[in-house]
């Protein structure tokens, strides 16, 4: 029988964190700080919606694009919390969560051997994705010391001829790094001189603890530059309804809308639906669950100073990424003793790519009552682990 | 940061100074003091605790009452509130707008003795016109906090 199988898709590696999931999926017991997505459930009023709307049978596709409705708050939205302007009609599209509109930015924009600039530690799509669109794809591997940011040094060492794209994946997960505004600006800068393009994952962008978050797309020449990817499962607490969009200069949106059209159709109803009422009444449900996890990331990091074990501070998403280079163990085999000793389930810093070695990654998208219980255990691990080094 | 203590110590009244510290970002004894002048001004007037009865071996029962009443001169209603809200049993006593002017929660340890309370007590009081009185089935939820279903963790362990 002749191989059925693809020989790009077969030289792309599984994610890591599923390795891990199989782990801790045995074990009952476990107490995990192991997902991505919010605690919170969807606050009623927006779930309430999704209801309403099935019940007054709103179960059609809607234009590929995304509901008009939908297209207009998000243009809204995008007035209100970045000054940018985009045209409902042309720049917005509704996907199947943010990861859809990273492969659809990937797809209308790459020519076979374009360049990629692929930040990491990261999210675990941008490379296989980039992979899947005859990209190739170049790591830049962010530093502690910078607090995981990129910097427009290493952004310049990292440009060739065949440069393309720049993933712009802020605030961060795993680290919870973000890049402020003089950050972006002097990125902008390289951007605009070596006439590059930005696409910018801006899912967490309603999870800041310092200043509001800002949008490279705000800045001077960039909007044209720029593919802006954002969603309702981080901010709202929506992951499982999959819902996200992005805006973008009317000529690439529309070669994404194609790609969208054919392979997606359009993104789920009752979810549009929701989502409006996300954008329209939903401001104060954000806020509330951003105090939250601010208190959550401020009892981590207190806990860890504590511990002594090093962590910079991040103020973005909703993960810390504390560093484990002292115990001599990797990621994986500080996780997964973590794991079997003392039943806490933690995310190695290589799932995010092999530059998140000597790290790991915890979120706080837990209750504090667990995050102190989870982190009990941690410190007992690591004192006994010191203990083993005498 | 006194809005933030309130609704922190509002859900959890337990947690100590040094934690409210610690996730508020700010100095133990800045917290300290907050708490005694909100103290002091009367904002937080008590700490108390949620129990569901229902769940014990103890009787109970809660009635809410309206009270129709007429205000006295000079007064207003709160002669009368201060007579009904010096019971014991009497759990709170709220002036309101619309068909009747206060209601009044009640714990009593059966219906006999919530029934004893509204036609001994209540309605021979000076000024109260006519009650009615409303026996609470089960409660879903109270004070914010849902009773009937516990949280429980329904996502993957692990996610990217």
């Amino acid at each position: 029988m002749r191989n059925p199988l693809s020989d790009k898709i077969i030289t792309i590696k599984p994610s890591g964190i599923r390795k891990f999931f199989d782990i801790v999926n045995e074990m009952d017991d476990a107490i995990s700080l192991g997902v991505g997505e919010p605690d919170f459930d969807t606050p009623w009023h927006i779930r309430d919606e999704g209801i309403y709307s099935l019940e007054k049978g709103r179960t059609f596709y809607t234009s590929n694009s995304g509901l008009k409705e939908l297209r207009n708050e998000i243009a809204n939205y995008m007035k209100r919390t970045q000054g940018i302007s985009y045209d409902p009609a042309h720049e917005i599209i509704i996907t199947v969560g943010g990861s859809e509109a990273i492969d659809l930015a990937f797809r209308a924009m790459i020519n076979p051997g374009d360049e990629v600039l692929i930040p990491q530690p990261s999210y675990v799509s941008y490379e296989p994705c980039a992979i899947l669109a005859d990209a190739v794809p170049v790591i830049i591997e962010l530093k502690e010391e910078d607090e995981f940011r990129l910097t427009a040094q290493q952004l310049r060492n990292a440009i060739t001829d065949k440069t393309k794209i720049l993933v712009l994946p802020f605030p961060n997960n795993p680290t919870g790094a973000i890049m402020e505004k003089k950050d972006l600006e002097e990125i902008a800068e390289v951007i605009r001189e070596k006439d590059l393009y930005v696409v910018s994952d801006e899912i967490y962008g309603e999870l800041t603890y310092k200043d509001k978050h800002v949008s490279i797309a705000s800045l001077p020449g960039m909007q044209e530059r720029t593919i802006l990817i954002n969603g309702f499962s981080k901010a709202y607490a929506m992951t499982g309804w999959r819902l996200g969009y992005a805006c973008a200069p009317k000529a690439i949106m529309e070669q994404m809308i194609k790609i969208h059209q054919f392979a997606i159709m359009c993104a789920p109803t009752t979810s549009q639906y929701a989502a409006v009422e996300a954008l329209r009444n939903g401001d104060d449900d954000v806020k509330g669950m951003r105090e939250s996890y601010n208190q959550r990331r401020r009892f981590l990091m207190h806990a860890f100073a504590k511990m002594g074990l090093q962590c910079f501070e991040p103020y973005g998403a909703f993960y810390v990424f504390p560093c484990i280079k002292e115990f001599g163990l990797s990621s994986e085999e500080f996780a997964e003793r973590l794991l079997r000793e003392e039943k806490v389930a933690v995310v190695p810093g290589t799932a995010f790519g092999d530059c998140g070695e000597g790290f790991l990654r915890i979120s706080y998208a837990y209750s504090l009552e667990n995050l102190k219980i989870a982190l009990e255990k941690i410190e007992k691990f690591v004192e006994k682990l010191r203990r083993e080094a005498k | 940061m006194r809005e933030q203590i309130l609704s922190i110590i509002e859900k959890n009244s337990r947690i100590d100074i040094k934690e409210l510290a610690v996730i508020l970002g700010a100095e133990e004894i800045d917290i300290a003091n907050e708490l005694k002048a909100l103290e002091d001004e009367g904002v937080i007037c008590g700490y108390h605790t949620m129990i569901d009865w229902e769940k014990t071996s103890i009787e109970k029962v809660t009635a809410l009452i309206e009270v129709r009443i007429t205000p006295q001169r000079g007064q207003g209603y709160d002669n009368i509130a201060e007579r009904i809200y010096k019971y014991p049993e009497v759990n709170s006593v709220y002036l309101i707008s619309g068909g009747y002017d206060l209601l009044v929660t009640l714990d009593g340890k059966s219906l006999k003795a919530v029934s004893s309370f509204v036609s001994d007590k209540l309605s021979t009081l000076d000024g109260v016109l006519s009650t009615a009185t409303h026996f609470i089935l089960k409660k879903y939820k109270d004070h914010g906090t849902i009773l009937t279903k516990k949280y429980e963790d329904t996502r993957e362990k692990v996610t990217p």
